[in-house]
């Protein structure tokens, strides 16, 4: 723990291990596109437009794993002070709110075929929007304090009040639905899916964590390099 | 001893409440613009206006609710009084907690008191009173709580009022849900409990959370 | 017969926003003794003062405060006075003096209007006050609860020279009783010190 701590020895780690990162992630969605565009076959119900599912799903699972991730980063962070820890939810969060941004997009699009029309409030599509403002909220308090250390603090408080917040929204959203609308008409996932469908949906769901860490390592270089900076930067207009 | 600096906190503020005229006025004059300009805006169809009226009215306690929320620890903050307040033998997290309370009395518990009567003007059944009494008064304190902790973390930001809606609002979906839900649900076949288990429910988690939240978030500030 | 207080700093840090304000402060103050800190804009007298106050935490070294009430911090045995006022505009003088009275678990006792001459003022409304009232008004705080120590940051600004001399009267009298103080100040005040930090040296 104390090793990945030194911020020398991560940059070191991160350097070495995008290549890598990098390679897998490509070969992932090069399988995983294969499978979703080629092999699978079209939804005997949605017919083509079930491909969307293929970036859909992915995204917004990741977009909620990676709030949920930050959290861990604040609790970290309030724990144990890991140095690292503020910057990783930091970087984590723009990332996550484009998965999040992806998922709505990929929704909207999928809702007017099916649908006929572009926003249907569906408990699934609603609990994404609140993820979305909370990505929102959480990045907004970085951009408005200047003062690093505090805009740390209180991203910790903010991020892990949010992930409070989820499943309470998620209960709450499902709850209101049921009340307001039979029946969701996003069902998938589950024992129900086919084989052929689900190896390219899981090899996408792989392929979209894989992105995620090759541009958290990159944005989390680029982060504790401007840091640096400021640091240096203080330094000089203490010295004069 | 504790039970002092409580009693004096939360008379402070009430009384700074009423020689500041607070964010009541303000708030109350914001339902009240919504319960006029609802029935401008979809014409005054009595049955119409009768179905959506809890929806509204909870809308407009909610967002007059969020109005306020930003002024909660600003003054506080800025005239270093909070300096003093974590110097004290209370708890930090019993201040905050004491005066999310106090926002509750002077603020959120008013207009819940008040907001029930003026949905007359959007054609509620009188009958249905009582029960959006219960529910408001209920999820009002939430509200207080919730938005003690948008104001904490605003308190050091001098344009916080946009932020902190942002950041309270995904907070208060859940809040608004079940409110609406134990209001609504006696006009169908459903019966209000579950709703109001799940408000008071919410309630209690807010009361855990938003003091320790709002403390840490203050405290960051005065480092 | 109990010990006295001794307050001791070794080696204290202080950073603010990424930047070192001050490091490897030393000093022990002892019951009855007055510190006074020196230094330019931007030396870390305030800083210093706030760290002590529990306002901040500091970036290296430790404080001990001995001798003192056992389950009660240092900040919790101390009064700060800060360049804002902590005060209502809204609410009048005796208001705002009777909520920290009771916040800070004490009674309002008639001293504490009388130590700065403010008994005229006590029902008027600390908005209609001048700055130098108001800073009249912050001063009163040292006597509404006994705390043992003061911090305070220049407690001279914008007091004229009679409220100068009850300020130094209350030192006087704090230290006699045993508390401690420590002042950070630009100007002279008035009270021999038994110490003088001076923030400058410490790069």
């Amino acid at each position: 723990m104390q090793k990945f701590a030194n911020p020398a020895q991560f940059l070191k780690l991160a350097k070495a291990a995008l290549p890598f990162l990098w390679a897998i992630t490509a070969l992932l969605f090069a399988v995983g596109l294969y499978g979703a565009l080629v092999t699978s076959p079209p939804d005997y119900q949605q017919g083509e437009t079930v491909r969307i599912m293929y970036v859909h799903v992915p995204a917004a699972s990741l977009a909620l794993m990676i709030y949920v991730a930050m959290a861990i980063f604040s609790a970290v962070a309030i724990i144990f002070r890991h140095p690292l820890a503020d910057a990783a939810a930091k970087t984590a969060a723009p990332i996550g709110a484009v998965y999040c941004f992806l998922a709505l997009a990929t929704g909207s699009l999928w809702g007017k075929p099916m649908w006929g029309t572009w926003w249907v409030w569906d408990a699934r599509l609603t609990s994404m929007f609140v993820l979305m403002l909370l990505y929102l909220g959480y990045m907004a308090i970085w951009q408005s304090i200047e003062e690093p250390t505090r805009a740390a603090a209180i991203a910790r408080i903010v991020a892990i009040v949010g992930v409070i917040n989820v499943p309470i929204v998620k209960f709450s959203v499902n709850w209101w639905n049921t009340l307001h609308q039979p029946a969701s008409i996003l069902k998938m996932g589950g024992p129900s899916i086919d084989t052929s469908m689900l190896w390219p949906l899981l090899t996408m769901m792989a392929a979209f964590g894989f992105l995620f860490l090759g541009l958290q390592l990159t944005s989390m270089r680029s982060e504790i390099a401007m840091r640096k900076l400021r640091q240096a930067r203080l330094l000089e207009i203490g010295n004069r | 001893m504790t039970q002092q600096s409580i009693r004096a906190l939360i008379n402070r503020d009430i009384a700074l409440a009423r020689a500041q005229g607070g964010g009541l006025g303000a708030a109350l004059g914001f339902i009240l613009a919504v319960m006029v300009l609802v029935p401008l805006a979809l014409g005054p169809d009595q049955a119409l206006l009768q179905r959506l009226a809890p929806g509204m009215m909870w809308l407009a306690l909610l967002l007059s609710v969020l109005l306020t929320a930003d002024r909660m620890f600003q003054q506080d903050y800025e005239d270093g009084s909070l300096d003093v307040m974590l110097m004290g033998h209370l708890p930090f997290e019993l201040v905050t907690l004491t005066k999310a309370i106090a926002h509750w009395l002077t603020v959120s518990l008013p207009l819940a008191i008040i907001t029930p009567p003026l949905g007359l003007l959007l054609n509620i059944d009188t009958a249905q009173l009582p029960i959006l009494w219960l529910s408001m008064i209920l999820g009002s304190l939430a509200l207080s709580l919730l938005a003690s902790i948008g104001g904490a973390v605003t308190a050091g930001l001098r344009r916080g009022g946009l932020l902190v809606s942002l950041l309270i609002l995904p907070l208060y979906v859940p809040v608004l849900i079940f409110g609406v839900a134990a209001s609504t649900a006696n006009l169908g076949p459903n019966s209000s409990t579950p709703a109001l288990i799940m408000l008071s429910a919410l309630t209690l988690m807010s009361l855990v959370v938003a003091p320790w939240a709002s403390a840490a978030a203050l405290r960051a500030y005065l480092r | 017969m109990p010990q006295p207080l001794r307050l001791k700093a070794e080696n204290l840090a202080c950073e603010r926003g990424g930047r070192l304000v001050f490091s490897n402060v030393n000093f022990t103050l002892n019951a009855g003794e007055l510190m006074e800190l020196r230094g330019a804009n931007g030396s870390g007298k305030s800083s210093l003062l706030r760290l002590l106050a529990g306002l901040n935490t500091p970036a290296d070294g430790t404080v001990h405060f001995e001798n003192g009430i056992a389950d009660f911090t240092l900040a919790e045995q101390a009064h700060y006075i800060g360049h804002v006022e902590a005060n209502k505009p809204a609410l009048s003088v005796i208001e705002n003096l009777k909520f920290w009275a009771n916040f800070l678990e004490s009674e309002l006792n008639e001293n504490s209007l009388a130590a700065f001459k403010l008994e005229a003022l006590a029902s008027d409304r600390t908005l209609l006050l001048s700055a130098g009232q108001r800073r009249r008004l912050s001063l009163s705080r040292l006597t509404i609860a006994p705390r043992s120590v003061w911090l305070l940051d220049e407690p001279t600004v914008g007091l004229d020279a009679a409220s100068l001399l009850n300020l130094q009267k209350l030192i006087k009298k704090h230290l006699k009783c045993g508390g401690m103080a420590i002042a950070a100040t630009h100007t002279e005040l008035g009270i021999k010190s038994t110490h003088e930090l001076h923030m400058d040296k410490t790069p």
